[in-house]
C-alpha cells in the first residue's frame, strides 16, 4: 500500500486548529502580570517637536508608565535597513523607535504609556502633551524628488535615497532605429496589506538571566531575533522570538519595527510583561505599505511587431524612512525584471527611491515584480494598439521560445525554465480568446464598453543564492536549513527556519518527507516559528518558502535515506550496493519480502543495538538549503469586464489564470494561493490605494475608506496549470505565492483600458474607481 | 464605574463587573478566555469578531458587554468540541476554505446563521451573506465553496 499523497490536493493538516478557534495567535496570549503599552503617534505628517509633557498622562489610573525617545536614548539603537543596495549612493537617515525631535509621518511613534489595561493605556495617551511645529510635506514620489520639495531628512538632498540603474542593449539607439514608440506614466497607489491580524508583540524579560523572549507577528522569526539583538542589545543567544499563529503578512510582517523594540524596551525597563497590540486604524498609520510607484515609461519596436527597447525612469516611494527591505524592493525585484516574458534586447531603467512623508514602504505581496509586470504588460498593450496587431499575437510573436535550462535578458539574470506560450495559448483556449473577442464586437456594436485584458508574465521567486543576495545588499543569507527527526515509533518532526503563516507548508513539508521516505503524512509535523527549537531561517516572504525549505527538507530526508540503506544493510547482512528502496521499504535486491520497513529502522537507529561499525546512533538529518539560481514562475492571465458608460461603474465579469509554478506538490493549496493572489492583484487595479491629502493627512485610514476586495465584487476565477520544473531544484519547484498578485493587476488594468479604446482613453490612474472612470469617458467624450 | 453582567456563553454562564463601556468582544476574549473570536478593525467592516448575538450574527466590536447582558452568545468554541466537526468546519477543512485562518471563526458563525435562514444559497447568495466578512488570504472562493458543500451535508442541495 502506497503512503504517497505528493502531487494530490490532500486537506491541510494544520486547519482543524484554526477551524475550531483553538489556534493562538499573538494578541491571544497571556502572561502572568501582563501589562499593556499603547504608542501615541504623531498627528502630524512633519512636524518639530518642541516639547513632551508626560506628567499627567503618567498621574492617570492603572499607569504603570511612560517613555518619550529620550529614554531610549543609549538603550535602543535606531531601526535598522538591511537592503544596502550597492551603485546607488544609499543614504540612511536615522531612524529612532521613538521620534525624539522630529516626526516624518503621520504614525510615527512619539511616546508610549504601559498600564494595567489596554484601555487605561489608551485613555492616558490622551494626557500627553506634545507641543509640535508643523514642517512642509511631500506625498506623491516624484515631486518630492523635485527640487524645492519639503525635506525629510537634512542630509538627503532632495529626499533622494538612492538611484539605481538597470542597463542592458544600448537602449537610446533601439529607440532612434525604432519604427513605433509608446509611452505611458504609470501610477501604481501606494497599497495596505491588510492582513486579517494585525500586529502585535508580546515581550517578556527575566532579568536575573539576561533573557528576552518575544512572541511576535512575524514572517520570520529569526531575523526578527537577529534585528532583536541589533536593535536592544541583548546577545542573540539569549533571545527567543515566537511567532506563534500568524494571521497572514503579505510582506508586512518582514520588517522589523519601533514597535516590537519598543514593547521589549518596556518589558525590560518594568521587568514584567508587556503586550502591545495594534488596531486597525493603527495598522493603517504604522505598518509598512506596498507599491507607491510613479513609473514614466516607454516601449520601441518594429513595424513587423517586434519589441526592440524598454526604457523607465521610476520614482518609488519610501515612505519617511528606510523600512528593514525597502531598498531592494523597487530595484533588485522589479528593475531586474524589466525583460518580463518577453526577449527585450535593449533595456535602461533609473529608479529613484524617494523619501516622501508616508508611512514607510515595504515589500508587499510581488514586492517590485507587480510594479515592473505592470509597466511592461502596458506597453505591450500599447506597442500592440499602435501596432494595429491583436495584444496576444503581438505577445506570442515576442514571447521567449520554450527553454529547459537557462535563458540569458539583457538585465543580467538568467531565467530557469520557461514554456511562455503554453500558458498563453492555454489561457487563450480556456477564455475562448475568439469568442470572447466576437462577443466583445457584438457589445461594442451596441455602445456597450467591454474590454478583454491579458497579462503574461513572469517573476523572480524562490529567494535565493546567498552569494547574489550578498552581492545585491542583503544584509542576510536566503538559504534555509531543516532538521529530519525519526523518533523510535517512526513517527517524524521536522523543524524548520522558516515560518509559514497562512501557505500551507505544516502540510506541503509532510508531503515531501511522505514522498522522499514513505512515511503517512499524517505521521510527520513540522515546527517552525520558534527560534529555541528550530534551525536557522531567513523566513517566509518572495514565493521562497516551499521552494528553498522544501529544498533542505528534500535534501535531509535523503540524508536519513542513505543512513537507513546503510543500517539496512547491516540488519539484513547484505551489502549496501544490493540494498533496494522502495516507498518506505529497505530490502535486498530480488528478495523484498525480507524489508526493513523506514519504521523498522527508525526503532533500530534509535535503540542502536545493532549497528555498522562506526555509524552514530539515532535517526535525524539537517540539510542547508543554498538555491543556485532564483526559480521563474509564469504564466498568463485573461480577464473581461464591462464598463458601465453611465457610473464609469466596473463589473469584472470572468477572469481565467494558468500558472506555471513547475512541480506541484498539492495543487489545492496551489490553486488556493492564485485564488487570493488574483483577489489582491485586482485590488489596486479596481479598489485599492491609500489616500493622503496635501497635508500628508490619511484619508484611508479604516477600513471603511480603504477599499477591500469583498466576495460580493468578485467573479469565481477559473484556474488551470501548466508545469514546466525548474531545472535546478530537487523537487522542481518554482514557488507561487506572489503570482496572482502580480499577474492580475495589469490584467485587470489592460481589460478596463480595452473597454475604454473605442472613446479614445488610453490611461486612468489606478485604482479605477467609477469617478474617475466616469470623468476620463465624459471628458473623452466632451472632446477632452 | 463597574456594571455587573451575566451573559450566556456557548451554555455556559460568564458574570462579571465590567465598566460600561468595555466591549462585547473583550469581554468574549478576556473575562470568558475565549479567543477564537478575533479583532481585526475597529469599525465592523472586516468581521473577524462576529458571534451569534441571541442566534442573529453579531459584530462584537460594536456591541457593549453591558448591551449582551442577560443574552446568548455562541462562538467558534461553542460549534463543535473540536474532535466532531459542524459541517461547516468540516466543509471549509474540505475546500480549503481558509489560510491563514484568522477570518475563519467569523466566516464560519456568518456562515451558520445564512444556512439556518437558507439552507440552500446560491454562489451569488452565499457572496451576498459573506459581504460583511473580509478574507485577505483565499480570494472567497473556495469559502464559498465551502458553505455550498456544506449546506448540502446539512440537508439543503
Amino acid at each position: 500500500m502506497t503512503t504517497r499523497s505528493f502531487g494530490s490536493g490532500i486537506r491541510r493538516r494544520e486547519d482543524p486548529r484554526l477551524i475550531t478557534g483553538k489556534a493562538p495567535y499573538t494578541d491571544d496570549i497571556k502572561l502572568p502580570g501582563m501589562v499593556h503599552a499603547a504608542i501615541l503617534r504623531s498627528p502630524h505628517a512633519h512636524a518639530n517637536i518642541k516639547s513632551i509633557d508626560t506628567s499627567a498622562a503618567a498621574s492617570q489610573p492603572g499607569v504603570v508608565a511612560v517613555y518619550t525617545g529620550a529614554d531610549t536614548d543609549g538603550v535602543l539603537a535606531g531601526m535598522p535597513c538591511a537592503w544596502l543596495i550597492p551603485g546607488s549612493d544609499l543614504k540612511t537617515p536615522e531612524h529612532p523607535a521613538i521620534a525624539k525631535d522630529r516626526v516624518r509621518y503621520v504614525g510615527d511613534a512619539v511616546a508610549v504609556v504601559v498600564a494595567g489595561t489596554r484601555y487605561e493605556a489608551e485613555d492616558a495617551l490622551e494626557h500627553i502633551e506634545v507641543e509640535y511645529e508643523t514642517l512642509g510635506v511631500v506625498i506623491n514620489p516624484k515631486a518630492a524628488a523635485q527640487p524645492g520639495a519639503a525635506q525629510l531628512h537634512d542630509d538627503v538632498e532632495n529626499n533622494i535615497a538612492f538611484t539605481w540603474a538597470v542597463a542592458g542593449g544600448d537602449a537610446d539607439a533601439a529607440f532612434a532605429a525604432a519604427d513605433v514608440t509608446v509611452s505611458d506614466t504609470i501610477t501604481l497607489p501606494r497599497l495596505i496589506a491588510n492582513p486579517m491580524e494585525p500586529r502585535s508583540a508580546v515581550a517578556s524579560y527575566m532579568a536575573a538571566m539576561g533573557e528576552l523572549t518575544l512572541w511576535s507577528t512575524s514572517q520570520n522569526p529569526h531575523i526578527a531575533r537577529f534585528l532583536t539583538s541589533v536593535v536592544t542589545g541583548v546577545p542573540e543567544h539569549k533571545i527567543r522570538v515566537i511567532a506563534p499563529e500568524v494571521g497572514g503578512g503579505f510582506g508586512s510582517k518582514i520588517p522589523y519595527y519601533p514597535d516590537e523594540a519598543i514593547t521589549a524596551f518596556c518589558a525590560m525597563k518594568l521587568g514584567v510583561p508587556v503586550k502591545w497590540t495594534e488596531t486597525r486604524s493603527e495598522n493603517y498609520l504604522a505598518t509598512t505599505q506596498g507599491r507607491d510607484h510613479v513609473e514614466e515609461v516607454e516601449m520601441a519596436a518594429t513595424s513587423d511587431g517586434t519589441i526592440t527597447g524598454l526604457r523607465t525612469t521610476v520614482y518609488a516611494g519610501m515612505g519617511a524612512y528606510l523600512s528593514t527591505a525597502a531598498p531592494g524592493v523597487p530595484t533588485i525585484l522589479h528593475g531586474l525584471m524589466y525583460s518580463g516574458a518577453y526577449n527585450i534586447p535593449n533595456i535602461s531603467g533609473t529608479i529613484y527611491g524617494v523619501f516622501n512623508n508616508g508611512t514607510p514602504v515595504d515589500a508587499y505581496r510581488g514586492a517590485g515584480r507587480p510594479e515592473a509586470t505592470t509597466l511592461i504588460e502596458r506597453l505591450v498593450d500599447l506597442t500592440a494598439a499602435a501596432l494595429d496587431m491583436d495584444p496576444a499575437e503581438f505577445r506570442r510573436k515576442n514571447l521567449i521560445p520554450k527553454f529547459e535550462n537557462g535563458h540569458d535578458v539583457a538585465t543580467g539574470i538568467i531565467y530557469d525554465s520557461g514554456d511562455y506560450e503554453l500558458t498563453l495559448n492555454t489561457c487563450l483556449a480556456n477564455a475562448d480568446y475568439e469568442g470572447l473577442r466576437a462577443a466583445q464586437a457584438a457589445a461594442r456594436a451596441e455602445g456597450r464598453l467591454v474590454g478583454i485584458g491579458m497579462a503574461t508574465w513572469v517573476e523572480i521567486c524562490g529567494l535565493g543564492p546567498s552569494q547574489v543576495a550578498g552581492a545585491v545588499g542583503f544584509q542576510g543569507g536566503l538559504w534555509e536549513s531543516a532538521i529530519v527527526r525519526f523518533h523510535p515509533t517512526g513517527k517524524v518532526n521536522v523543524m524548520v527556519g522558516s515560518s509559514p503563516h497562512g501557505q500551507g507548508e505544516e502540510t506541503t513539508f509532510a508531503q515531501i518527507v511522505s514522498e522522499e521516505l514513505g512515511v503517512p503524512v499524517e505521521d510527520v509535523e513540522i515546527i517552525h516559528g520558534d527560534t529555541d527549537n528550530t534551525p536557522m531561517g531567513w523566513g517566509t516572504y518572495g514565493s521562497r518558502t516551499t521552494v528553498v525549505s522544501g529544498g533542505a527538507i528534500a535534501f535531509a530526508s535523503r540524508k536519513i535515506k542513505e543512513k537507513s540503506k546503510e543500517l539496512a544493510a547491516h540488519l539484513l547482512e547484505a551489502a549496501v550496493e544490493d540494498i533496494e528502496y522502495d516507498d518506505g521499504r529497505f530490502f535486498v535486491r530480488g528478495s523484498d519480502d525480507q524489508a526493513k520497513t523506514i519504521q523498522d529502522i527508525a526503532l533500530m537507529a534509535n535503540v542502536a543495538w545493532s549497528m555498522p561499525e562506526g555509524m552514530e546512533p539515532g535517526l535525524e538529518a539537517s540539510a542547508f538549503y543554498d538555491p543556485p539560481n532564483f526559480t521563474y514562475p509564469f504564466g498568463t492571465h485573461l480577464a473581461v469586464v464591462e464598463v458601465n458608460a453611465e457610473t464609469g461603474h466596473i463589473d469584472l465579469q470572468n477572469y481565467w489564470a494558468v500558472d506555471d509554478c513547475g512541480v506541484q506538490i498539492n495543487p489545492m493549496i496551489v490553486e488556493g494561493q492564485v485564488h487570493g493572489g488574483v483577489v489582491q492583484g485586482v485590488g489596486p487595479a479596481l479598489w485599492e490605494g491609500v489616500v493622503y491629502d496635501d497635508n500628508g493627512q490619511p484619508l484611508t485610514g479604516t477600513m471603511q475608506d480603504y477599499a477591500l476586495p469583498r466576495a460580493d465584487l468578485l467573479p469565481d476565477i477559473n484556474v488551470a496549470s501548466t508545469t514546466t520544473p525548474s531545472p535546478h531544484h530537487p523537487l522542481g519547484l518554482k514557488g507561487v505565492g506572489e503570482a496572482g498578485t502580480i499577474a492580475a493587476t495589469p490584467t485587470v488594468y489592460n481589460a478596463v483600458m480595452d473597454a475604454l479604446r473605442p472613446l479614445g482613453v488610453n490611461r486612468v490612474d489606478m485604482p479605477l474607481t467609477p469617478e474617475k472612470v466616469w470623468r476620463a469617458i465624459n471628458d473623452a467624450k466632451n472632446g477632452g | 464605574m463597574s456594571v455587573p453582567v451575566e451573559i450566556t456563553i456557548n451554555g455556559r454562564v460568564f458574570s462579571g463587573e465590567v465598566e460600561p463601556r468595555q466591549l462585547l468582544v473583550h469581554f468574549i476574549r478576556e473575562n470568558a478566555g475565549l479567543t477564537g473570536t478575533k479583532v481585526g478593525c475597529d469599525t465592523s467592516q472586516c468581521g473577524t469578531c462576529t458571534v451569534q448575538l441571541d442566534g442573529a450574527i453579531a459584530k462584537s466590536c460594536t456591541v457593549l458587554a453591558v448591551q449582551a447582558s442577560g443574552s446568548t452568545v455562541n462562538t467558534i468554541e461553542g460549534l463543535s468540541d473540536g474532535v466532531d466537526l459542524h459541517p461547516l468546519q468540516e466543509a471549509f477543512w474540505n475546500k480549503h476554505g481558509l489560510q491563514c485562518g484568522f477570518c475563519t471563526p467569523g466566516m464560519i458563525m456568518a456562515s451558520e446563521e445564512l444556512l439556518r435562514n437558507n439552507p440552500s444559497p446560491s454562489r451569488e447568495e452565499i457572496r451576498h451573506a459573506l459581504e460583511g466578512n473580509i478574507c485577505r488570504c483565499t480570494g472567497y472562493q473556495n469559502i464559498v465553496s465551502a458553505v455550498e458543500e456544506a449546506a448540502g451535508a446539512m440537508g439543503g442541495s
